[in-house]
């Protein structure tokens, strides 16, 4: 790397938010996906969107690929720096530039936490999109993955939610997706930012739309013999026209697990829990709270408990959320998978998890969002144990397939990252994946922003994909035409 | 493929279309025809490329509630179907001869976009016929999804300028037992933009929620879906009456809801994407003009309907109510041809972000074949 481009970060970012220190480096090596570490040339802390563009600027100069990264809580290696790169750290663009709630919008800079949006728009109103990470995760990590959490299968994803961005292009300039107003005229660029990894440019200033808070709340736990009489009853509640607010399911390795955590009292010999929350208006819960309950107990539920109270409540969430950190007590390692299937194949899919668990000697544990379908399988492995790691990142590849193969997905919220581009052709063919490198050729012809993550192997952009490969030269000409 | 007329191209596979659009200079895409007045007037109407032999309901996946259609299914027929299972695609535009590719493509909603979003929130994938020849998907066949680039937003509202839409999965809701709209009416406009608005803030989880003005005299409609429908209408009737407003609750509520959607069409149609606040000052400068309005509340979303003029002074109407309106974008939609061809029914555009749609355009359709010229900035 030229020291020129280390002087120019410099002069931008100021001495101090510059490291290069092998040492300080070592910080930022990985995202949450811990699995994978490397080192970047530098890392720089802006702190404002023109010392963004002042670094894009700078890399694009000098031809080099940078990487955003907001809190690093990522789990599929998207934020993983590049060796001979740049990292863009954004944990220093933290203000809420607007918080307009006549109009139900919110603007800010990409640093600011996911929790920190519905606290400043609180108690009237709310920001949907609850990644269990809310209390780190950044809005620009969030945008970049799509994320979504516990309460999206009645309120959606993030891209339900952004309305408006100002991003800066891998060349340095900045163009201004969407706004505060809905349906302006043109693509629906910042629709299709969303969830693009970080590959199209960064994120300096998010507008989102927030929504008033329900109006009441109530939560219930129906425990059950196994997670597949707990998937019967999540579809019979889907089916009878219930939309919960969340439907979360754990089974019983996990609730062994967090009750270690969370001391809920729950009992000790059941196969799975369905966590289900309605909220909105409080006749609309009057009127299906009971339902939803029957539906649970018909559907074979040993027992089901109302939460009494806000206390209560909190227990709950507490024994779904210790989920991921508890899994640390029981197994020394383990490796979160992020899969979606239909919710009817839920039962099979399930005992080909079990299956594959059995026949590769690694415990797996599932907490999931059952109305969504979203599993997160986590493996359990040792890796101190010559050979474990490998077979755990081998079972959690043949449980991606297996939940392909049943007509889903390689990942639901986590996103592709480092992690799961090898997966993609399974559910992507040649022609859909060249479809996807126009686009992202049409934001970064010189691929700088995030070079090596989502797509499968890496391509250029000069290069035309497919069968019709005499054109370049053509296109090329046309596109300065137009 | 059969060809009807030596300038109609009727696919009936993906892989037809793809090739049709590879061996053809340039296409205009029709679907059920209902908005070909839409956009800037076509460089060429030569050739035209119809989805209506792609009219296959693929899949309802009832448990799932998910659906895959090809773009030639019309709306009606596949509500229809999803009616039979309770179920319902949560669009609901007029046009009842709109196909679900027309509909996805032009972007168009009706009032369950209050609650359930636009096209763009409801299509969980897609397949396209691109310009090059190939046939690519996007997105998945479950509710959830963030593998791969969401191409299925960039297709939607794209009017067809990167390529045909041949398939859309779609996830669908339950569609709710009984309705009951909460109606408040009153004279002036400035007490029913804030009377919607104050409903749009509080946690109602209406279906719809639509305001609307004509002549001297508008209304706030909350539409209400679900067991508790009548008690949560009571409840919004209440609200308007404290807020002013003469009201009444409505069972019977669909001929009303059926207005709301006629009433976004017109001989001119102006479409303002603005925000919450600017709802007041809107009705004011379509009193003004003796436009009737129609507008989704919390979205800020209106629908300007024109009053008949002779196309140069219908033009004038346009650059004033846009300049009335600025910075809220407004679309022209429907329009006589000789208005579309004298303004720019898309509004000024902002050159960074145009740039950026060009540099889109021209990686998935280099040469222009797919609807040229009738885009935002001539794309
Ligand atoms: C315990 C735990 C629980 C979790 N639970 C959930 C959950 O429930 N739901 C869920 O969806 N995820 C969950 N996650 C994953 C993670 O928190 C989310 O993906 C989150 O959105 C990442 O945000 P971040 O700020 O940490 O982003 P990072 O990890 O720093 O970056 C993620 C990606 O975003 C890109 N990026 C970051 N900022 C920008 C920007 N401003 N512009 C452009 N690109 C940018 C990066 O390049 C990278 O590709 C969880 C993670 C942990 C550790």
């Amino acid at each position: 790397m030229p020291g020129s481009l280390i002087g120019t970060l410099r002069a931008a970012c100021g001495e101090e938010h510059v490291l290069t220190d092998h040492h300080q480096l070592r910080t930022y090596e990985s995202d949450g996906l811990l699995q994978h570490a490397v080192v970047p040339r530098a890392a720089v802390l802006p702190a404002s969107a023109a010392e963004v563009v002042a670094v894009v600027r700078a890399c694009h100069e000098h031809g080099v690929p940078w990487v955003a990264r907001g809190s690093g809580s990522g789990l599929s290696g998207g934020a993983l720096p590049v060796a001979e790169g740049v990292l863009v750290v954004l944990t220093r663009l933290r203000r809420i530039v607007e918080v307009d709630l006549p109009n139900q919008r919110l603007v800010c800079e990409p640093g600011v936490s996911n929790i920190a949006i519905s606290a400043a728009v609180a108690p009237t109103h709310f920001y949907p999109p609850d990644p269990s990470s809310q209390i780190v995760c950044s809005i620009g990590g969030n945008v970049a993955e799509n994320s979504g959490g516990a309460h999206c299968f009645k309120y959606g994803f993030t891209t339900n939610y952004v309305t408006g961005l100002e991003v800066v292009l891998a060349d340095g300039t900045v163009v201004e997706l969407g706004g505060k107003e809905l349906d302006r005229p043109g693509y629906d660029l910042h629709g299709v930012f969303v969830g693009s990894e970080g590959t199209l440019g960064v994120a300096t200033r998010i507008t989102v739309r927030v929504v008033p808070t329900p109006e009441s709340v109530r939560t219930l736990v129906a425990f059950f013999s196994s997670p597949a009489h707990a998937g019967h009853a999540v579809s019979e509640i889907v089916a009878a026209g219930v939309v919960p607010g969340a439907i979360e399911m754990m089974d019983r390795l996990s609730i062994d697990a967090s009750e270690q955590m969370a001391h809920a009292g729950w009992p000790a010999d059941v196969g799975a829990a369905l966590l289900v929350e309605l909220d909105g208006p409080e006749a609309e819960i009057e009127a299906r709270f009971d339902d939803v309950a029957r539906l649970c107990a018909e559907a074979g539920s040993s027992e089901v408990r109302v939460a009494r109270d806000a206390a209560e409540r909190d227990v709950f969430w507490k024994m779904r959320k210790a989920a991921f950190p508890a899994m640390g007590r029981v197994s020394p390692h383990y490796y979160v998978q992020d899969s979606v299937i239909p919710r009817t194949r839920l039962t099979e899919v399930l005992e080909r998890i079990e299956q594959l668990s059995r026949d590769s000697g690694l415990q797996v544990a599932n907490v999931f969002h059952a109305g969504d379908g979203n599993l997160h399988p986590l493996v359990c492995y040792d890796g101190h144990v010559a050979g474990e790691a490998e077979r755990a990142e081998e079972l959690a590849g043949e449980i991606v397939l297996a939940c392909v193969q049943a007509g889903g997905s390689i990942t639901g919220e986590h996103g592709v990252g480092v992690d799961k581009k090898r997966y993609m052709p399974e559910m992507f063919a040649e022609a859909d994946l060249a479809a996807f490198q126009k686009l992202r050729c049409a934001f970064d012809p010189d691929g700088l922003a995030n070079p090596g993550k989502v797509m499968p192997t890496p391509r250029l952009c000069g290069e035309v994909p497919g069968p019709y490969r005499r054109h370049p030269l053509e296109a090329a000409g046309l596109a300065d035409r137009m | 493929m059969s060809r009807v007329a030596a300038q109609q191209l009727l696919p009936t596979s993906a892989e037809e279309a793809a090739a049709a659009l590879h061996e053809t200079q340039a296409v205009r895409i029709r679907g059920g025809g209902t908005k070909l007045g839409w956009g800037r007037p076509l460089e060429t109407t030569a050739v035209e490329l119809r989805s209506e032999r792609l009219d296959e309901l693929v899949a309802h996946n009832e448990g799932d509630l998910t659906a895959v259609l090809q773009a030639g299914v019309s709306l009606a027929r596949a509500q229809e179907a999803f009616a039979a299972a309770g179920q319902m695609l949560a669009l609901d535009p007029p046009d009842g001869g709109a196909t679900i590719g027309g509909v996805v493509a032009t972007g168009d909603s009706g009032p369950l976009r209050h609650r359930y979003g636009a096209p763009r929130d409801l299509v969980l994938g897609v397949q396209v016929a691109l310009p090059d020849g190939a046939v690519a998907r996007a997105g998945s066949k479950v509710i959830k999804n963030v593998a791969g680039y969401d191409l299925a937003k960039l297709m939607s509202g794209a009017f067809g300028t990167l390529g045909l839409l041949t398939e859309v999965t779609v996830r669908l809701h339950p569609r709710p037992l009984g309705w009951c709209t909460a109606v408040g009416r009153a004279d002036d406009p400035h007490v029913v933009a804030q009377a919607a608005v104050q409903l749009a803030h509080r946690p109602l989880e209406a279906e719809a929620l639509d305001l609307r003005w004509e002549g001297d005299a508008g209304a706030v409609l909350a539409r209400f879906g679900g067991s508790s429908a009548k008690r949560r209408a009571e409840a919004a009737r209440i609200m308007l009456r404290d807020a002013g407003l003469e009201v009444d609750c409505v069972v019977e509520d669909e001929a009303l809801w059926a207005t709301q959607r006629d009433d976004q069409r017109g001989s001119a149609v102006l479409r303002v994407s603005a925000t919450q606040e600017r709802l007041g000052p809107l009705l004011d400068v379509a009193r003004e003009h003796g436009a009737r309005v129609v507008a989704r509340a919390a979205h800020g979303l209106a629908w300007l309907g024109l009053r008949e003029e002779a196309a140069d002074s219908l033009a004038a109407t346009v650059a004033q109510v846009r300049a009335a309106l600025a910075p809220s974008p407004c679309v022209l939609l429907d329009a006589p041809a000789a208005v579309r061809a004298a303004i720019d029914p898309w509004g000024p555009a902002d050159p960074a972000q145009l740039e950026l749609m060009r540099r889109v355009k021209s990686r998935f359709d280099p040469k222009r074949r797919c609807n040229p010229g009738l885009f935002v900035g001539g794309i």
